[in-house]
């Protein structure tokens, strides 16, 4: 069991979780992930590592989406996750290269900001532009320009900061005739392979964290199997980080597509429950009537 | 009660125990089991295991446990059956096989203690994987194990990995007064018992049973650590004051054949499937949540040919597979799965398809399978592994439609343990060294054995190479030479 010590919406749908995990904190580095499971029934989903921090406790910031996510999004300070295993895959290469540019979409910033924070303490400048679908959802915005020379927003909507995308921003870096000798890009799939498109031309090297199917999160299933370069490699022990021009990134969506039906049926039964429970109570006759045509207490 | 050497409780002539005809294990109908996940074989009663123990010939010089790779005394245990001592013949098994009712259930006998018995060279081999079995179970149903009474050594070791070779390790040193403490990447203990061979073979209670014994004895147990990320190897020997440490971290990433269209959705590698369904229940989606591909009425099939392989493909059709195929590119005679699964499988209706192998994986266009196009091979002349190397025959190809392919071709090694722990050596395909008496590695104080040393192999030959490090952790424990 792993308590949860601090429990906190950074936007709606988006949480941060402080969890005591002494053994993960003290080996986490930048681009790591942990495997975790909420409850007996549950299944195993990877989420990075936010950070980690002295007092052996690690952050992880989650968006809901599937059954998984919006449960783990429904607990609270002092509650408890039945199993948190990491920090798994191999660490961001952070050296000094000159100048960064770290990209977050969505969520995705809350992955991006370790890298971008280690990026910036080993010297190097650090360019990093934010993405969001609209004002609500730009998180960390103080934390990232902490770690950042230079920080651009963009939201779809134009609602908050610039309207656009990351790539609008990153191609105007390029024409500025900014140099840029490395990008991270971490977000939604589409995102990704939008900013590898961009940087292709360009020839600029390019690095993104890919989001998997993954059980086990250590080398043993092979659910995580990626296409690199026409060759399988697997997420869970030579990533999650891989070189964005050589990722396949159809053959990434159309796996991570391969349990849609499932995932909505899981969704759909859970939120069900949820309603039933937190429906007003109906009068205590109708309740008992209930539990005798389900053959329940009585 | 112990019988004396000389004096046999078994009254028969052997010319009358080999008349005697090996006992059947009762088994669930096929046709029913091909639809559940409870064990095919029911066990043998108390008569039926009397009567199996009075074929043993009681050899001077039994080679069935010169051919164990864990040296079980077979001849004494099966002969404390006959006298009716189950207890003591349990006890006897123990002595030199800490998992008896799993070992009774999974290990390929007719390739160790059953094909050297003599028995085998006029009529059938004595059952003794399912006297075994017996008498673990029996063990199990009366609930006394004897607990070791020895003196604590003041020794720590630290087993990496729970499966059969981690557990070996833990219960041979722990009867010899060390402490011991085992940690789990999983969530769950019991490694390959648990993730890859499924519940009607090796029911997960018998695990768990065995896993309690274990804790009574004092064994400490510590999930969800991933020994190399969680903590590396130097930490638990510097920081946390382990003596030493065994590595016995298993099968690693499955391999693929790299043939077109290997990524697409409906192509599974075993372990996955397997993991899928045995470790996180996927096959009562959605009560649990993992899931898995809806296999009802689908065509599925398994590629390969050994007990993984098996395993997944008796599993599909348990899932309601509407057809059930084994892809292997060898024949029959080179199948390495155990004889009795290959019985069991053609028994429940899987299809074999010998001399067989896909090249190439066909997709509806939309990145789902759809058929697997294969080719006929032929056998020729014998490859280095000594079985005749399988080449297709040309013009052969022909499509088999499918919904799901599983691949079940072997796996390659484990990379996290071997890449954060310097000074480890490893083989040039990425195996732990360890010397094959001794299990000992480059590292003082580490020992390394099973399929992280082997590459793939057998619960029984992993659990052999834990009795032997075992024993060469203790003497380097007491002596301190390496």
């Amino acid at each position: 069991m792993f308590k949860i010590i601090h429990a906190q919406f950074l936007a709606p749908g988006i949480k941060r979780f402080v969890i005591d995990a002494p053994r993960i904190a003290r080996k986490q580095k930048p681009g790591q992930f942990v495997i975790l499971r909420v409850y007996e029934e549950g299944e195993r989903i990877p989420v990075t590592i936010e950070n980690s921090h002295p007092d052996g406790t690690i952050s992880i910031v989650v968006q809901s989406a599937g059954k998984t996510t919006q449960l783990l999004n429904s607990l609270n300070t002092g509650d408890e996750i039945l199993d948190v295993v990491g920090p798994l895959g191999k660490p961001s290469e952070i050296g000094k290269v000159g100048t960064v540019v770290v990209i977050g979409g969505g969520v995705g910033t809350a992955m991006a900001y370790p890298s971008a924070a280690a990026f910036k303490r080993a010297g190097n400048r650090v360019i990093s532009i934010v993405g969001a679908r609209t004002r609500e959802l730009v998180i960390l915005e103080p934390e990232m320009r902490a770690v950042s020379d230079a920080l651009m927003i963009t939201t779809d909507d134009g609602s908050y900061a610039d309207k656009g995308f990351v790539t609008d921003k990153l191609r105007q870096l390029i024409e500025n005739g900014t140099r840029i000798d490395l990008v991270l890009a971490v977000g939604p799939i589409v995102m990704m392979k939008a900013v590898a498109a961009v940087t292709r031309k360009e020839n600029i090297r390019t690095v993104v964290s890919l989001n998997t199917i993954m059980i086990d999160g250590t080398g043993m299933c092979g659910g995580c199997r990626v296409l690199i370069d026409g060759k399988s490699e697997f997420a869970c022990v030579d990533g999650p980080e891989f070189d964005a021009h050589k990722v396949n990134f159809e053959v990434l969506v159309q796996r991570n597509s391969m349990y849609r039906d499932a995932e909505q049926r899981s969704l759909s039964e859970y939120q069900r429950a949820i309603a039933a429970k937190s429906a007003p109570p109906a009068d205590s006759e109708s309740l008992e009537e209930c539990e005798m045509a389900q053959g329940g207490k009585k | 009660m112990s019988p004396a050497a000389s004096k046999s409780f078994n009254l028969l002539s052997p010319k009358e125990r080999i008349k005697v005809p090996r006992q059947l294990m009762p088994e669930q109908p096929a046709d029913e089991r091909n639809k559940n996940f409870s064990e095919v074989n029911l066990g043998y009663s108390p008569e039926l295991a009397r009567q199996e123990a009075l074929r043993c010939l009681e050899c001077a010089k039994p080679l069935c446990t010169t051919n164990c790779p864990v040296g079980v005394k077979i001849k004494e245990f099966v002969e404390l059956i006959v006298a009716g001592d189950f207890l003591g013949a349990a006890a006897k098994i123990r002595e030199d096989n800490v998992l008896p009712a799993v070992t009774g259930r999974v290990c390929p006998q007719e390739d160790h203690c059953e094909g050297k018995c003599l028995l085998s060279k006029k009529v059938k081999p004595l059952g003794i994987g399912y006297l075994e079995r017996f008498v673990a179970d029996y063990e199990q149903r009366m609930g006394t194990h004897v607990l070791p009474n020895v003196p604590p050594t003041g020794k720590k070791i630290a087993v990496v990995g729970s499966g059969p070779s981690g557990l070996t390790v833990a219960g041979d040193l722990i009867q010899k007064g060390h402490k011991v403490r085992v940690f789990e990447a999983l969530h769950e203990l019991g490694g390959v018992l648990v993730y890859g061979i499924p519940e009607f073979r090796l029911p997960k209670q018998i695990i768990r049973e065995q896993l309690d014994y274990m804790r009574e004895m004092g064994v400490e147990f510590e999930t969800d650590v991933v020994v190399g990320r969680t903590v590396t190897i130097d930490e638990l020997m510097q920081e946390e004051g382990f003596d030493a440490v065994y590595v016995g971290t298993g099968a690693g990433l499955p391999q693929f054949m790299g043939i077109p269209g290997e990524h697409l959705n409906g192509v599974y590698s075993a372990n996955e499937f397997l993991t899928r369904i045995n470790l996180m229940k996927a096959y009562k989606f959605p009560t649990y949540d993992e899931p898995m591909l809806d296999l009802h009425g689908r065509d599925i099939a398994v590629i390969g040919g050994g007990n993984t392989a098996l395993d997944a493909i008796r599993s599909a059709l348990r899932l309601g597979a509407r057809k059930a195929y084994v892809i292997y590119r060898r024949s029959d005679a080179e199948m390495p799965a155990r004889a009795e699964e290959v019985h069991h499988a053609r028994q429940e209706g899987i299809d074999f398809h010998m001399l067989t192998a896909p090249v190439e994986f066909v997709s509806d266009g939309k990145g789902w399978l759809t058929a697997a196009r294969c080719v006929r091979m032929e056998l020729g002349e014998p490859d280095p592994s000594g079985r005749r190397r399988p080449m297709p025959v040309k013009g052969s190809e022909f499509d088999l439609p499918l919904s799901v392919a599983i691949m079940a071709i072997g796996t390659t090694a484990n990379p996290i343990v071997q890449s954060t722990t310097p000074g480890l050596g490893t083989d040039k395909r990425g195996y732990i060294q360890a010397d094959p008496n001794s299990q000992r590695t480059t590292r003082k104080g580490v020992f390394a054995g099973g399929d992280i040393v082997t590459g793939a192999a057998t619960v029984i030959l992993a659990m052999g190479a834990g009795r032997r490090a075992a024993a060469s952790i203790h003497d380097y424990l007491t002596t301190g030479q390496w």
